[in-house]
């Protein structure tokens, strides 16, 4: 094998016969440069649907009302469904061992925010401690609202990252009085969302605060609860729906809603949703493979052939060669070592360019749905080893079989 | 050097089996310089190939420079033929895309020669058939007399025992061929022995020693006096 006569031999010989090396090698690089690419893009999909679903806490249950829309038990349609504390802290009561966190809303779309001169209008909600858990928000400056301030109804507000931008300008906003429709509130602390600007525009405060603060009640306007997540995918999903099931049977219920009415409870159940997209993840993944893998059979067989028509096109050679003392095994191993070499070098050519690519190119992609497309290094390796030890064992019957025509024969051979 | 004993070969196609060789008795001394001439079907170009350990006789003895050629395995033989025989083709069998030294290095490559020695000796068989000048040359950049120069060179860069040719005139002009059998001739001066198999008359009038195959046997084998080739040169 480290024979550097034999080598040499190697060499001219493909030197020699350039057009069919660089066929060979052709066939080989392009379908581990493909194969490279569909994992990179696979995986790149992959990474983004994984970073659209960080935005928000990916098994949570969210529920909000409507309008009934049918006549049940002697009441009109049309009827408001109004949530109230109670509906919320029953259903933490109820579902208690399998919530990991909750929060109720009170919210005032685009509510007036001044800070001296400066104000903007931006979302205002009145939330739980553990809505941070539920945002996945991060606090960048001071703290995030915690149960004394739920307790006490504490006039303390967080405000969104963008929120600070606009009203501080870069000033530090903790322990300053901003002032919603008149009313000063403390700044607490100041958030980042992996959901970005339209996440971080908004000013959250205790739910009791802005329950007295805008004339709420004991109103709220949605709640969401996350899901304890168990190791089982399935199983969760399973369990998440069966607790958003009840808690829309426990609403229709109290609120005397006709268990058909589909507008009046609305449940949107993100693990419901998450299983569809990694499902649908799954699949293009699968299909990647399936098309990468397809490829490099195309390869081995490519490789095959061409291994096939080199022995045919050789034969005269080979009962030359045979003639002049050459043994059989050295024929074998001749062609072997030929077709090893362009393969090897070919797809660690094919693997270098793909790889390239996805580096130069990867990052250059705006895209939600694909991000940071990359293919474990490992696993294209691999790939290469398969192709050219696929592509050997192809070369070796026609090899080995040529090796075997009597020298008397190849000789004839026009 | 050669000694062959009721030497028996058929050929099987199908159901039908073609009898080529019918015993032949035939010894060949050392430096001999021998033709075999008959018509095509008379069994030369297989005895040849026997002879050539190519291909393997059905019955009877082959000894070569006193080693019994017997049951020999595929790499035996190899062995064999790359130390004892050279190989003079009709149609030259160079290989296309070696230059004309690379050809002549061949044997002494698969005699396992290092790379600057197998050059030195190609180099200097190339000058003996008077090819040193187109030592780079390809194949087909050579006339059909230089590419059997070249192939002549081949067969005696592994220093063989025996040189076997067939029909090595049978693709050349008249005078190309009085020329190669020029060259033939001067390398059995030097004591090589050397079969040729022919069906041309005048190149075996060269030789030394003429024997005649008819229907698979020797129906004539005797000593000639042999026209030297440089005459008509």
């Amino acid at each position: 094998m480290f024979d550097i006569e034999r080598w040499q031999e190697i060499f001219e010989t493909l030197r020699k016969n350039k057009l069919r090396t660089f066929l060979t090698g052709l066939s080989v690089a392009s379908g581990i440069f493909i194969l490279v690419i569909l994992l990179g893009f696979s995986s790149g999909i992959e990474n983004g649907v994984t970073s659209q679903f960080e935005r928000d806490a990916a098994n949570s249950i969210s529920v909000w009302t409507g309008v009934t829309t049918k006549e049940y038990k002697g009441l009109n349609p049309g009827r408001y469904i109004q949530l109230k504390n109670e509906d919320f802290n029953n259903i933490v009561e109820k579902y208690n061992e399998n919530i990991e966190y909750k929060s109720p809303f009170y919210t005032i779309w685009g509510g007036l925010v001044n800070y001296k001169n400066e104000s903007g209008n931006y979302r205002i909600q009145g939330v739980m401690p553990d809505n941070q858990f539920i945002e996945n928000a991060d606090v960048s400056q001071g703290r995030f609202l915690n149960h004394s301030d739920v307790k006490d109804a504490k006039k303390v507000v967080v405000i969104g990252n963008k929120v600070s931008q606009d009203l501080f300008k870069g000033d530090d906003p903790i322990n300053k009085d901003i002032s919603l429709y008149g009313i000063n509130f403390k700044v607490i602390g100041v958030f980042f969302d992996p959901g970005g600007e339209r996440d971080e525009s908004k000013v959250m405060m205790p739910v009791t605060t802005a329950q007295r603060a805008f004339n709420g009640g004991n109103n709220i306007r949605n709640m969401t609860y996350t899901i304890k997540m168990s190791d089982n995918f399935d199983q969760a999903v399973k369990l998440s729906e069966k607790i958003a099931l009840g808690i829309e049977t426990d609403l229709k219920q109290t609120h005397t809603i006709a268990p058909d009415d589909t507008s009046a409870v609305n449940i949107n159940n993100t693990l419901e949703e998450a299983k569809k997209i990694y499902s649908l993840v799954a699949t293009i993944k699968a299909v990647f493979w399936f098309v990468g893998i397809g490829t490099i059979i195309a390869g081995v067989v490519g490789v095959g052939n061409i291994m096939l028509i080199i022995v045919k096109e050789r034969t005269k050679e080979i009962g030359i060669r045979k003639a002049l003392g050459a043994e059989p095994m050295s024929i074998v191993s001749m062609i072997l070592q030929e077709s090893i070499f362009v393969t090897m070098f070919s797809g660690l050519f094919g693997l270098i360019a793909g790889l390239g690519l996805l580096e130069g190119v990867g990052p250059l992609i705006e895209s939600d749905f694909i991000k940071y497309p990359q293919v474990d290094f490992n696993t294209a390796l691999t790939t290469v080893f398969v192709l050219v030890f696929a592509g050997a064992l192809a070369g070796f019957i026609p090899a080995y079989r040529a090796a075997k025509i009597k020298p008397i024969v190849a000789l004839r051979d026009e | 050097m050669i000694q062959i004993k009721d030497l028996h070969k058929s050929y099987h196609m199908g159901n039908n089996s073609l009898h080529v060789l019918k015993g032949i008795n035939f010894n060949v001394k050392d430096g001999e310089l021998v033709s075999i001439m008959g018509s095509s079907g008379s069994g030369k170009s297989t005895l040849l190939n026997i002879l050539g350990m190519l291909d393997e006789a059905d019955e009877g003895s082959y000894t070569l420079d006193n080693v019994p050629i017997k049951n020999l395995n595929e790499k035996v033989a190899a062995n064999y033929r790359n130390k004892f025989l050279g190989f003079i083709f009709q149609s030259f069998n160079l290989i296309n895309y070696k230059s004309a030294l690379d050809n002549v290095a061949l044997p002494l490559y698969y005699q396992g020669v290092h790379r600057k020695e197998r050059v030195e000796k190609a180099m200097h068989y190339l000058d003996k058939v008077g090819l040193a000048p187109w030592s780079h040359h390809l194949p087909n950049e050579l006339s059909g007399g230089q590419k059997q120069r070249v192939a002549i060179a081949r067969a005696l860069a592994s220093d063989p025992k025996v040189l076997l040719a067939d029909e090595p005139t049978g693709a050349l002009d008249t005078q190309t061929s009085y020329e190669v059998m020029e060259l033939i001739q001067g390398i059995n001066d030097e004591g090589k022995t050397i079969l040729i198999v022919t069906h041309e008359h005048d190149i075996a009038k060269m030789t030394k020693r003429i024997v005649n195959l008819k229907d698979g046997v020797i129906i004539d084998d005797s000593v000639v006096q042999q026209v030297r080739a440089s005459q008509y040169v």
